[in-house]
This record gives structure tokens, C-alpha cells and sequence, in this order.
């Protein structure tokens, strides 16, 4: 396990992608996060958002439902998707060691979420593993 | 793994504190909570069950000032020590920068601190680390608890048992009032981001080395 270098250039290209591929169809908040719980790169309302304690409880979510999924026999669950009565929240695995967060109110189709994630996923993955 | 943000200029590492079940891990938290100025802490994050016991983790975020113009944060973390958590204990030691392992002075409670290092040296294992080089610090927890005529482990004993062959620095501690806390975790701090810093330059001279892909 390294250590992650992010530049402000990185930053940059991040928040870029971010913000024309998932803040542009309205999602709220779109949160960038290792899977130490490290907040990488967020866009969007942060307004009254933890976002430090919603990254580590993220991550731990994720590792969680992955040793159920080891459990059960299955791959892995690359999804997970909790709907609220206002924000709903899609967490997606970036490769192996990253997860985007994404919080969207009900006027957005999770299906247009899940299509644009699946878009900027490859393009975050290269972005973040890339030497600059 | 730790975070070098070179844009916000910050350094991020990940403590855990490590230990047998009721050892005193979620009691050094919530006196560092309560003893640092807002300025410098984030919010108490806990997940427990309802007699108080961890069931994931706790996790407090401080901000440790700067060194070289970059702003150290570090997460501690703790894991829940009760014997059947181990899946989430791993869980909770990925990234880990370094470890606090907390022993219980109980004599009652030997073979569970025994235990419990032998646990986190296997969970380690799993992510390709080791004790002997990851920064460890050990704290002896309950030493208050001599003056109530109950029976204590020895700080030779707690040493023979657990830091013969790591030699990893020790402090007594009696967590509850505060005593050592701040001890252990100055030691810890130290070490972990001098480890991190190291690995980060070692790794740019490497890629210079290599061609100079960075
Ligand atoms: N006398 C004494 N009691 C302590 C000390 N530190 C912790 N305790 C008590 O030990 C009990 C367990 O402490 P916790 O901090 O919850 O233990 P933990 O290691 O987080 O336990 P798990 O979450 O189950 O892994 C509590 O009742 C504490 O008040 C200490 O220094 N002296
Ligand atoms: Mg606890």
C-alpha cells in the first residue's frame, strides 16, 4: 500500500470531469474517495455535509457489503445505492482502491446517474492512476 | 494509504488503535475529543452497539499543525476488539499508516492481549505489511487500577509478553484520566508521518531514478 500524490493539476482534471459529467445533470454533491476513507476530490453542495465522516463511513460500507458478497459467492457488488426520501446516495467502485460518491435529488432518473458514472468511471480510473 | 494532497497542501495518515475487547481504545478517543480545541479536531465519528461496545469503528480526524508548509491530519481509528469482529477489524486496518496497540493491564486479560497482536499481526499480513516495520507504538493501559488491589500485569510482564522482539516504545497509561494519552499519541503521530514522508520521497527519487516519470 503507497502513499497517493494528488497535484493541483490532478485536482483540476478531477473536479473537471466531475462537474461536466455528473454536476451538469444535477447531481448535488459528487465525492471522490480511497478506500482508506481519504476524501480525494468533491464538487458540489457541501453545505452542512461531513464530508471526512461520510468518506470513512463510505469506504467502511463498501468493504463491508464486499465480504457479504464473499460471503454469498458472488464477484463483488460494484453498486450500492440507498434511496431517501429526498437525497439519494450511489456509491461506485473506481478500479480497485476507489470509490465515487454520488448524491442526487429524486427529480434526476438513477438511470441517467448510473449512465454518466459509468462514463466518468474509466476517465476518473486513467486520471488516478496515471503519472503526470 | 496516505493521502499527500500537494493542492489543499495536506498530508493525510491513518492511526489505528488496536487491542482486546474493553481494552480502552474508544476511552483514549474521547479523551483526545475532549481535550483539543475544536480548531483542531473534526467530529467524533463512533459505531457501537448499545452497552457502549465498538461494533465498527470510532473514528476522530485532528489537525496536528503544519510541518514544512503542509498541514498534517491524521484519522484515528479504532477497531472492535471483541474476539468475533476479526472480518471488520480487517476491514478498519485498510490504509493503515500506524498502530497503537492498547493492552490491558488485568492480569485476568493476558492471553487476550496475547491474542489480540497475534490477530493484528495475521490481519496485516493480509495487506502485505508487517509489525516489524510498520510505525507501532505499545500503550499499557489501566495502570490506575494498582491502587485498587487488583490483581496488574507487570510493565516487565506486559513487555516480556508482547515488545520482546518488536522493542517498539511503550507508555504506561490510565486512559480514563487522561494519563498517557497524549504521550502515546505524539509518539505515534511522530512516527507515522516521518514513515510517510519517507515512502513519498523514496518513491520520487525511485521514479527519478527510473527515467523520471514523475
Ligand atoms: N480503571 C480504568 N478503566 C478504564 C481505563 N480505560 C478504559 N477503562 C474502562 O474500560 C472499559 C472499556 O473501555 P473502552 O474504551 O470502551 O474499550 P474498547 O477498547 O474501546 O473496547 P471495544 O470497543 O469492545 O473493543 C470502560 O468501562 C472504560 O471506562 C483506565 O485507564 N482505567
Ligand atoms: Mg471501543
Amino acid at each position: 500500500m503507497g502513499t497517493m500524490v494528488v497535484t493541483a493539476e490532478k485536482v483540476k482534471e478531477l473536479q473537471r470531469v466531475l462537474d461536466s459529467q455528473l454536476l451538469a445533470i444535477g447531481v448535488s454533491l459528487a465525492i471522490l474517495i480511497d478506500e482508506a476513507g481519504n476524501v480525494i476530490v468533491a464538487a458540489g453542495n457541501e453545505n452542512g455535509v461531513d464530508t471526512t465522516s461520510l468518506a470513512a463511513l463510505a469506504a467502511a460500507n463498501f468493504g463491508a457489503t464486499a465480504q457479504i458478497a464473499k460471503l454469498l459467492g458472488e464477484e463483488d457488488f460494484s453498486i450500492l445505492y440507498h434511496k431517501g426520501k429526498r437525497d439519494n446516495i450511489h456509491f461506485t467502485k473506481i478500479g480497485m482502491d476507489f470509490i465515487l460518491v454520488t448524491i442526487f435529488t429524486d427529480e434526476i432518473p438513477l438511470g441517467l446517474v448510473r449512465l454518466r458514472v459509468n462514463q466518468v468511471a474509466h476517465e476518473l480510473l486513467n486520471l488516478l492512476t496515471e503519472n503526470d | 494509504m496516505a493521502l499527500i494532497d500537494l493542492n489543499r497542501r495536506e498530508i493525510h495518515c491513518k492511526i489505528v488503535y488496536y487491542g482486546p475487547g474493553r481494552c480502552g481504545k474508544t476511552t483514549n478517543l474521547f479523551y483526545i475529543y475532549n481535550a483539543i480545541s475544536e480548531k483542531y479536531r473534526g467530529k467524533l465519528l463512533t459505531i457501537e452497539t448499545r452497552g457502549e461496545r465498538t461494533l465498527f469503528f470510532d473514528l476522530l480526524p485532528i489537525n496536528l499543525g503544519k510541518i514544512h508548509g503542509l498541514d498534517i491530519r491524521i484519522q484515528l481509528y479504532t477497531i472492535p476488539g471483541q474476539s468475533h469482529y476479526r472480518a471488520t477489524r480487517k476491514l478498519v486496518l485498510k490504509g493503515v499508516d500506524g498502530i497503537v496497540f492498547v493492552a490491558d493491564s488485568l492480569r485476568k486479560r493476558r492471553e487476550k492481549n496475547i491474542e489480540s497482536l497475534l490477530d493484528l499481526r495475521n490481519n496485516l499480513k493480509e495487506y502485505n505489511l508487517n509489525l516489524e516495520e510498520i510505525p507501532l507504538v505499545f500503550q499499557y493501559n489501566k495502570r490506575d487500577l494498582v491502587s485498587a488491589n487488583i490483581p496488574l500485569l507487570t510493565i516487565e510482564e506486559l513487555e516480556n509478553d508482547l515488545n520482546r522482539e518488536l522493542k517498539a516504545p511503550y507508555f504506561e497509561a490510565a486512559a480514563i484520566k487522561g494519563i498517557g494519552v497524549f504521550d502515546t499519541l505524539k509518539e505515534i503521530s511522530k512516527r507515522t508521518v516521518k514513515y510517510v514522508a519517507r515512502k513519498y520521497v523514496f518513491s520520487q527519487a525511485q521514479a527519478k531514478a527510473e527515467g523520471g516519470i514523475i
